[in-house]
């Protein structure tokens, strides 16, 4: 319904949305302000904003260091590796769920969602000795594995609610027509879920991305992802915060872009169903 | 060859009995129309001899073979669903491929079958478009091309014109028709619309809560309803019931007539009452008649233009030999 709303009313809001985007985005717009400034800029009091030797010497510093690349293709392979491997899981999981729910489907469901509650420090004794014993530890298998395990309900429960929107009579007629199992959730259901199935593959890219608490326990030089690289640049020689933004910023931009360029289909892959 | 026998199928959803053990045998070559109220099992009937359901108890066979626990794809049927059930995300013509597709049928086999099917359904110029393209006539087109490419033992249709609109849904019960006609292959069709039941059916099954109340042809369950209900449910307008002494006259604790089946005179007849609402259609007049002291209204179908109004006195004669009689139970009394 349209509501009347006035001139001035209407800029009010929009500055104020402003502010809190602004607010919000601060601290990535302050790491990347800082990565340009000399090390001693970095620190001085108070801190100047745009007025300052812009350089980019804290870029190539970190470069010289350590090798990104390594990091950036361990990130990628641990994050697309762990959604996709979720994905597979997934899917026959949300179809079953959404599809051929039994008594306790709802339970289940919640369960699943409740694990997310744990606070993971709790396992982190058990995971790692196991890791340990099975030689997962400081590898990307590992990494991987851990990872899809963590997003999991959340990827479930995500396809489970794009699930619940296609109707279950198309997928009867799929089985009318012949189709078994298999080529039901393949030529049928996939294809129809493919934009709840792509924001799902998206946030959890990113999810999986930012993760930090076990890709740093549980890696130490040859799995590292960029995680691991911004760690190290914070604490063994004292701190640097030029170049621990540098690699920050090289740490975050990927993903920030991919967001931006998605971000259409993130939003309405969050709110399918909220809004017909 | 569809020949389906239903023996003794039962069907419960937890301690709740949809479906009582039911008999039934459906002949090769016949257009069966499954009809009732809602709620009366009808849907799930039809979703037991597809297989979209499990059977609790009983046997089904198709052709003789037991069917019982064949999963859906196996059957030999195709079903239209009242929703389409087209996928969204393929052309017509992948949409009318898909069975043969999954039947692994050569290429060349399926672009023949496209091909007629599309210019038996008035297709052909929309095969390269999405069904979202469609109107709704369209699409229940393309669901029924999807059914007949496979030639199955038998058509399935679950109240497949509920979705369009009225005067669609006249041409669309015409073309379904004459599509058994020329194909000549089982077909068992889902409604509540007791019309289509009656255009479309060589025999139809009248269901209540599970129950098959009266299986026959249109015109059997039109002229000799075995009960009250299907009385009440076969024929538009509804046929009157009465009860009371004026059924006990003609020795019975019911006594049903149709609307058609009662004379109109301005001046003199059996029964008296008042006009309630009179619709004047030109071709036919119909009188809901109130004070007759025999039932709160009477519906009464007069031919033609009749000069009758709102208010006006009537007077009611029955046709003696067009009078049902049923008994305390509901009961037909032959």
């Amino acid at each position: 319904m349209a509501r009347a709303v006035s001139t001035r009313r209407k800029a009010g809001y929009t500055i104020a949305a402003w502010i809190i985007g602004l607010a919000i985005f601060f601290p990535i717009l302050w790491t990347i302000v800082t990565s340009f400034k000399t090390e001693a800029e970095a620190i001085s009091s108070p801190p100047s904003f745009m007025f300052f030797q812009w350089t980019t010497e804290n870029y190539s510093t970190v470069m010289e260091r350590s090798n990104y690349f390594r990091h950036f293709w361990n990130s990628v392979v641990i994050s697309l590796g762990s959604t996709v491997l979720g994905l597979i899981i997934a899917i026959p999981a949300a179809w079953s769920m959404a599809f051929v729910p039994a008594k306790h489907t709802k339970n289940v469901l919640m369960w699943m969602l409740s694990t997310k509650m744990l606070p993971p420090v709790g396992v982190l004794i058990p995971i790692y000795l196991i890791f340990r014993d099975v030689g997962l530890l400081d590898t990307k298998t590992g990494l991987v594995i851990v990872l899809t395990l963590i997003n999991l309900p959340i990827i479930v429960w995500m396809l489970y609610t794009y699930f619940k929107e296609i109707p279950g009579e198309i997928l009867e007629a799929s089985r009318m027509d012949g189709a078994s199992l298999r080529d039901e959730i393949i030529y049928v259901l996939t294809p129809m879920a493919v934009p709840g199935i792509a924001s799902t593959l998206l946030l959890n890219v990113i999810l999986a991305w930012n993760e930090a608490f076990w890709t740093l326990n549980l890696t130490a030089a040859k799995a590292a992802p960029l995680t691991a690289f911004i760690a190290s640049y914070s604490s063994p020689e004292g701190l640097f915060y030029a170049k621990l933004s540098a690699a920050s910023t090289m740490a975050i931009a990927p993903i920030l872009i991919l967001g931006w360029f998605s971000q259409k289909q993130l939003v309405r892959g969050l709110t399918f169903g909220a809004v017909k | 060859m569809g020949r389906i026998t239903l023996d003794k199928v039962t069907k419960k959803f937890g301690d709740v009995e949809v479906i009582p053990p039911l008999d039934l045998t459906i002949n090769d070559g016949e257009f069966v129309v499954f009809v009732g109220p809602s709620g009366c099992g009808k849907s799930t009937l039809l979703r037991l001899i597809a297989g979209l359901e499990d059977v609790t108890d009983g046997e089904i066979r198709i052709d003789g073979k037991p069917a019982t626990d064949l999963p859906p794809a196996k059957r030999g049927l195709a079903m239209v669903f009242q929703s389409y059930a087209l996928y969204p995300h393929m052309s017509v013509r992948k949409n009318i491929a898909f069975p043969m597709k999954m039947a692994g049928m050569p290429e060349d086999e399926q672009k023949r079958r496209i091909e007629n099917a599309a210019r038996a359904l008035n297709l052909t110029d929309y095969l390269d478009r999405r069904p979202g393209q469609l109107s709704g006539g369209q699409r229940q087109r393309v669901a029924i091309g999807r059914a007949i490419v496979r030639e199955p033992a038998a058509f399935l249709f679950d109240e497949p014109l509920s979705n369009l609109d009225a005067a669609l849904r006249v041409g669309m019960r015409m073309e379904i028709s004459e599509l058994h006609k020329k194909l000549d292959t089982t077909m068992i069709y889902v409604t509540h619309d007791q019309v289509e039941a009656m255009t479309m059916a060589d025999k139809i099954v009248v269901l209540r809560a599970g129950n098959i109340e009266q299986v026959g042809s249109p015109l059997e369950l039109y002229r000799n309803p075995r009960n009250t209900f299907v009385a009440g449910f076969i024929g538009s307008p509804k046929m009157n019931l009465i009860e009371g002494a004026e059924a006990k006259k003609h020795d019975a604790a019911t006594i049903g007539v149709r609307p058609e089946h009662i004379d109109v005179s301005a001046s003199e007849g059996a029964w008296k009452g008042r006009i309630g609402v009179a619709e004047h259609l030109g071709s036919d007049t119909f009188f809901h008649v109130h004070d007759t002291g025999l039932a709160e209204t009477l519906t009464i179908r007069a031919g033609g233009e009749v000069d009758l109004h709102h208010g006006d006195t009537v007077f009611l004669t029955p046709q003696a030999d067009k009078i049902h009689r049923f008994d305390g139970q509901g009961l037909r009394i032959s």
